[in-house]
């Protein structure tokens, strides 16, 4: 087990949580300004990634493709809420869960429909190479991109949430929703543009993880249940405990898969360590939650106060 | 109660009429409709009866199916002639409860979202086990080389249709009994106001984690009875969309009804096999193979119900009843 394996597995640790971080940020505050169970939060990601196949070989430039792809998800995004889920705003979670759970089935039957079961994606060959980090330590420069990448999108919403008025309608629809209505915040119009801003931020996850991942139909539906995972993690309605949730999970899901089989190994029978090693990772990021729920019932860092 | 008898001839008949015509494949399909009915009726029982929405259920079912499939599996190879069924289920019920004794001792300390999400995650965590039981098929799952008989054969269809209507029928007249029972007023009074009920003095925890326990159990039952329809326990069994389409079913039929879950799986698994084996004429001509996206047809009717219908297809029927006296 050497550093440079670690050095490496916690690089793509990062990379996979700032991934979830920018799906489930969009999640965090439907969820928490709307009180909104939004089960089709991963068809949006599916759609993001497909859309961005489409546009990347209609412009032949990765950037142009992924760029285009952004505000065409974020208008479908506003289209959905403005046509439909703001109908569910008032119903209970059980309605919630079943509007939005019939809308995966018909948002993917949908996509087979225009693009089939799959669509491709390659990887940029500029970024296709490795880049020396340090002496010894190679690693994939499109990972570095999607780290980039996650990281100046992260800053954006910081600052966007913690500088701007709207951020500040938003942190205030988050806290109390009925006393920001009281106060005059146009909270539909407020609602609309931050689901749009949501679908925004699922489109760079699906574009960005898409050549890495594959673009098919159903990718929607895992990594939701991740992006639940984190905000249940941070507190839900919180940008800072979706960005510390959506870390520790990419990190605990990342290095447990790389780590526990080896470390397994030391203590039993390589039959056994094969075989368990696997399965408590994937379990870890469950135990994780488990955990902290029963410590902090609210999360790591609870919206409202 | 006439119609009720009505209703119960036609299901006690069904099976017969089909011989005669030679479709026993609707007396196979009937008796799944009714094993998942039995799986939806006892999430029915914590969702709609109790107010505690899990979104995890379909890891009771899994788990019986899985504790069944084992033991069957186990059965053949040894040098048991093959565990008998009886003692499969109840080996299913009983592992099932308790698994969701533990979950529920854990999950029940929280409430609101933070509930619906640590039942997922509980759900997830044994969905991955099982995906990791190699000895067991692993994420190919667990074929199992014939169903367990009981006293009589069950390679039967016929007679495991019988069965398994046996077993509804009973699984909804206790459902009903514990209902009408001190047991059940408790829970609803619990479902109703939670801290009016903790200040009469009932304690809460208690009568929740009972429900819950109850309704794991005959999940299990559901699951070992999929087990043996199937002669194959699949992973896919615990998915998490799969705890989903239980909590549809409910909703769909009617949450806290009697009926809700045997009407909701009814209408549910209906329809997809209705779209996807029933060409319409002039909706092939438009789209040739629109038969491969039975689930839009699906998920468009879900939607329509939970915009239209707000209590189900139960409170659908209850509502024309009242209408029209």
């Amino acid at each position: 087990m050497s550093w440079i394996l670690i050095a490496e597995q916690s690089l793509n640790g990062l990379q996979f949580g700032l991934m979830l971080f920018l799906l489930a940020a969009g999640l965090t505050l439907v969820f928490g300004i709307m009180d909104m169970i939004n089960l089709a939060h991963g068809s949006l990601y599916m759609l993001g990634a497909f859309l961005a196949s489409t546009f990347v070989q209609l412009t032949g430039s990765f950037t142009a493709g992924v760029l285009l792809a952004i505000p065409a998800t974020a208008v479908l995004g506003m289209i959905l809420e403005i046509f439909l889920l703001r109908t569910l705003y008032q119903r209970d979670h059980m309605a919630q869960v079943l509007a939005t759970f019939s809308l995966i089935l018909i948002i993917n039957e949908l996509t087979r429909l225009v693009w089939g079961s799959d669509a491709a994606l390659p990887m940029p060959g500029s970024l296709s190479g490795p880049v020396e980090l340090m002496p010894g330590l190679p690693y994939p420069a499109y990972r570095l991109v999607i780290i980039a990448v996650g990281l100046a999108v992260a800053l954006l919403l910081f600052v966007l949430v913690t500088r701007t008025r709207v951020g500040m309608l938003v942190r205030a629809g988050a806290s109390n929703r009925e006393m920001a209505l009281a106060m005059g915040v146009n909270i539909k119009l407020l609602f609309t543009l931050v689901f749009g801003a949501g679908a925004a931020l699922c489109a760079v996850a699906g574009a960005m993880l898409a050549p890495l991942l594959a673009v098919q139909v159903g990718m929607g539906e895992n990594i939701l249940i991740l992006a639940f995972v984190v905000i249940v993690i941070g507190g839900i309605g919180s940008i800072r405990g979706a960005l510390v949730g959506a870390l520790l999970v990419g990190m605990v899901d990342t290095i447990g898969r790389a780590f526990l089989p080896i470390l397994f190994g030391l203590f039993f029978q390589p039959r056994v360590a094969s075989a368990a090693g696997p399965a408590i990772a994937s379990v870890s990021i469950y135990l994780l939650m488990a955990v902290v729920l029963y410590f902090k019932p609210q999360g790591l860092f609870p919206a409202r106060g | 109660m006439k119609k009720n008898i009505f209703i119960l001839a036609i299901l006690a008949l069904f099976p017969l009429a089909m011989l005669w015509s030679d479709q026993l494949f609707y007396v196979s399909f009937a008796s799944r409709v009714m094993i998942y009915a039995i799986a939806a009726t006892s999430l029915n029982l914590v969702l709609g009866y109790g107010g505690m929405i899990s979104f995890g259920h379909a890891a009771f079912v899994g788990t019986g199916a899985y504790v069944a499939g084992i033991l069957v599996a186990e059965g053949a190879t040894s040098a048991w002639i093959a565990w008998p069924a009886g003692v499969a289920a109840a080996a299913a019920m009983a592992v099932s409860g308790l698994f969701a004794l533990a979950i529920g001792a854990m999950s029940l300390r929280t409430r609101g979202v933070y509930f619906i999400m640590i039942t997922l995650a509980f759900a997830q965590m044994m969905f991955y086990l099982v995906n990791s039981m190699k000895a067991y098929g692993g994420d190919e799952g667990l074929s199992l080389r014939q169903r367990p008989s009981l006293v009589f054969d069950l390679t039967n269809e016929v007679a495991f249709y019988y069965v398994v209507l046996f077993l509804l029928l009973l699984s909804i007249f206790l459902l009903y009994r514990l209902m009408g029972s001190r047991f059940g007023r408790v829970v609803i009074a619990i479902r109703e106001n939670e801290a009016r009920a903790e200040a009469v003095g009932f304690p809460v925890y208690r009568y929740k984690l009972a429900c819950f326990v109850i309704a794991g159990a005959a999940a299990g039952l559901a699951g070992a009875l999929l087990a043996s329809h199937g002669k194959y326990v699949n992973p896919n069994v615990l998915h998490w969309v799969q705890s989903g389409t239980l909590m549809i079913m409910v909703i769909l039929g009617g949450v806290g009804h009697l009926w809700g879950g045997v009407l909701g799986a009814a209408v549910l698994l209906g329809l997809e096999h209705l779209i996807s084996d029933y060409p319409i004429g002039w909706l092939a001509q438009l789209a040739p193979n629109y038969q491969q996206h039975a689930n839009l047809g699906v998920g468009l009717v879900m939607l329509a119900i939970v915009l239209f219908a707000p209590h189900g297809i139960a409170g659908l029927l209850e509502r024309r009843k009242h209408a029209s006296p």
